[in-house]
């Protein structure tokens, strides 16, 4: 017997809501990855001297630059919150019948991060 | 005084009459304590006894009645009509599977990948009967116990984009099932299934949008089930890579 196939709408991704922050979820790792390139620049640029060092430094200083980092720090953000808010279903800690709760295998992944991100900003602003 | 009523928007394929398929209204008696099954049958019962769909126990049990209702895929015998009433509810076949008729679909495909998979027990020696059934501590139970549950109702391929746009991928119940027998302490199959699981067209096709999990009707939780099996996976590749010498 004849059966039907649906095709499936080029928009199906603006059909649920779950699919659409899916895609928002996806496509943060294009603000990432840009980030990163611009970040490797930087380091090429100072392998070059501090000459053309502080050129790159000005040209990251401009506004348009200054709005994408921004929105690439939203991204990471975003990326890295539900990253973690979806890690106690992949990782299954045990005792026995004892499952470790949700909230606990999250909040571990919380503090090595605000702890390295504390690091960081400490390393800044103290130079 | 008349009674209540309620439009279900059928969509309706029968493919000895129609290229393509269509909507039909039907109005159903409406009751508080109806679900859309029961709509549906008293539709088949009362108004169109030409409407086909397929459902068992009523229950929550089967998985039979796997519709989409409202762009939803739900069991339509967990579904109440109240929750919608007075709005007209549109009820569709389920998702990502070929329509053979009405609100019946082609499981042909769900079928063809929950075997690949093997899921039962798998040993490689069987020990004899007389040495008694394989034992196992509530510890050991609770391992799997979650995945267990599942009752092939298809709804996580239905809410699956990856499933609707690369029909191959083995798909959320199937690879929950082969995950539940993988932590079974009985089975010794997990390097075997390991096979189909761990390819392309297996978790790693899994992107984790996660909606399997959410449609789910008795929380199984299929994309956590995709998500352990890509960590035990990968972890067991490790082990074999530095340690080659212990064997599985």
């Amino acid at each position: 017997m004849r059966r039907f196939e649906r095709p499936v709408p080029t928009l199906w991704w603006l059909k649920r809501r779950a699919y659409f922050l899916f895609i928002l979820r996806e496509l943060t790792a294009v603000f990432i990855a840009v980030y990163l390139i611009l970040f490797l620049i930087l380091l090429y640029q100072l392998s070059l001297g501090r000459q053309a060092y502080e050129t790159y430094l000005g040209f990251l200083a401009t506004p348009g630059m200054i709005v994408f980092h921004v929105v690439a720090l939203v991204a990471a953000l975003y990326h890295t919150v539900t990253w973690f808010g979806l890690l106690p279903n992949i990782i299954v800690v045990r005792f026995g019948e004892y499952r470790v709760p949700s909230k606990l295998i999250a909040g571990a992944n919380y503090v090595p991060w605000i702890a390295v991100s504390a690091l960081i900003v400490l390393i800044l602003t103290r130079g | 005084m008349s009674k209540a009523t309620i439009v279900l928007e059928v969509l309706r394929y029968r493919p000895e009459q129609e290229q393509e398929p269509t909507f039909q209204i039907y109005e159903s008696e409406y009751r508080e304590d109806w679900v859309v099954l029961d709509a549906i049958n008293h539709i088949k019962d009362h108004i169109d006894g030409t409407l086909s769909y397929r459902w068992s126990c009523r229950m929550g049990v089967c998985g039979s009645c796997g519709m989409m209702i409202n762009g939803e895929p739900k069991l339509s015998c967990a579904t109440f009509l109240r929750d919608y009433y007075p709005d007209p509810i549109r009820v569709e076949p389920l998702a990502n599977f070929p329509i053979e008729r009405d609100l019946v679909i082609v499981m042909d495909d769900f079928m063809e990948k929950l075997t690949s998979v093997k899921p039962w027990i798998l040993r490689e020696h069987e020990k004899p009967i007389s040495e008694g059934e394989y034992r196992q501590t509530p510890a050991e139970l609770a391992r799997y116990k979650q995945f267990s549950m599942c009752i092939n109702c298809m709804l996580c391929y239905s809410a699956c984009p990856v499933y609707a746009l690369d029909p191959q991928f083995t798909g959320p119940a199937a690879i929950a099932l082969a995950h539940r027998y993988n932590l079974d302490s009985r089975d010794q199959g997990r390097s075997w299934r390991e096979q189909v699981l761990s390819t392309e067209e297996g978790i790693w096709a899994c992107t984790y949008v996660g909606t399997c999990t959410v449609v789910c009707p008795v929380d199984v939780d299929p994309a956590g089930a995709i998500q352990q099996a890509k960590l035990s996976t990968t972890t067991d590749w490790f082990r074999d890579v530095l340690m080659p010498w212990k064997g599985r």
